[in-house]
């Protein structure tokens, strides 16, 4: 990672232009070209370093639902009951923590009734509770890396 | 010459969903070669992406990095239980501080989850994320009842949203 792939990094984690030749608009901004940008973007999607590049969209403005829950899991059963959970293609993410709630993950479904059922089947195929935390308020989202 | 299918914004839009949830293409025009797989004119497709910017379906277009892989190892959910009635106002102040990237109200589910106010705090060691979140406790003060930092230890899937096709 050279000073052009991190002011790429910084500039671009938004504010891609909507236009015929964005890369072009967007490689002026940033002081290169814009088959220099199209390559940069390539090679970091290639090695990892981006995990994609387009539009983020909102789940729940696009009627979706999409919830954070939580489990208590037992250690001697975690690994298996994370690969019940993983399963569900409704399952977005999952993490592990440090915590007696241990498993953590993002539900997101295009209707809020899937949502709901999605719950209770995980409950079903696991035989443990599941804590539905949806958000109620969101005060902030704009993660931004500087690197 | 390119002739227009007719189709309704709505499915228009949810057809721009499935053809760019998983990324723009790496071509000079990235728009131009959307509207040729949905066949609409591109002067559509990019009206209708700004619309979308516009009504927030969209939150952003641009990269998403691997924070990992940009040496962000740590990853801290902290959580408070503060009194409802201020939830609003000190989820405002934790928001707008830059060490903050998600802040959301959750519901409590007691007796087993006492929490609900979340925000997620990123650094590249766990001592940098504790640093940064004594700065939140700092700014709370007396407001906070119960408060806990939870570190990921282990990421078991993640596969981004999607919405199925068809």
């Amino acid at each position: 990672m050279d000073s052009l792939d991190r002011r790429i990094i910084n500039e671009l984690q938004g504010g891609f232009p909507v236009s015929e030749r964005p890369f072009l608009d967007a490689a002026q901004r940033i002081g290169t070209s814009e088959s220099e940008l199209i390559t940069r973007l390539r090679c970091m999607l290639d090695n990892g370093l981006l995990t994609r590049f387009g539009p983020l969209f909102h789940a729940e403005q696009m009627g979706g639902a999409l919830s954070l829950c939580a489990m208590k899991v037992p250690t001697q059963r975690f690994d298996e009951v994370a690969a019940t959970v993983n399963a569900f293609p409704q399952v977005a993410h999952n993490y592990q923590r440090e915590h007696e709630m241990n498993m953590w993950f993002v539900l997101a479904t295009e209707t809020v009734a899937e949502l709901g059922a999605t719950v209770q089947a995980i409950e079903t195929a696991t035989g443990l509770p599941v804590f539905n935390l949806p958000k109620q308020d969101e005060y902030f989202v704009g993660l931004h890396f500087q690197v | 010459m390119i002739r227009e299918r007719y189709l309704d914004n709505a499915e228009l839009d949810r057809r721009i969903v499935l053809a760019a949830q998983s990324g723009l293409p790496l071509d000079a025009r990235p728009y131009h070669w959307i509207a040729a797989e949905l066949g609409v004119k591109p002067e559509t497709l990019m009206e209708r992406m700004r619309q979308m910017l516009q009504d927030g379906r969209i939150r952003r277009i641009g990269v998403v990095p691997n924070h990992y892989r940009l040496g962000y190892t740590a990853n801290g959910m902290a959580v408070w239980d503060v009194p409802d009635e201020d939830v609003t106002d000190i989820g405002k102040q934790v928001g707008a501080m830059d060490i903050v990237s998600h802040c959301y109200r959750r519901p409590r589910h007691l007796p087993d989850w006492p929490y609900n106010l979340f925000a997620m705090v990123h650094g590249h060691s766990q001592e940098e994320v504790r640093g940064k979140v004594k700065r939140i406790n700092d700014l709370l003060g007396d407001k906070v009842r119960r408060h806990d930092l939870l570190f990921s230890t282990r990421i078991l899937k993640k596969t981004g949203l999607r919405l199925a096709g068809g």
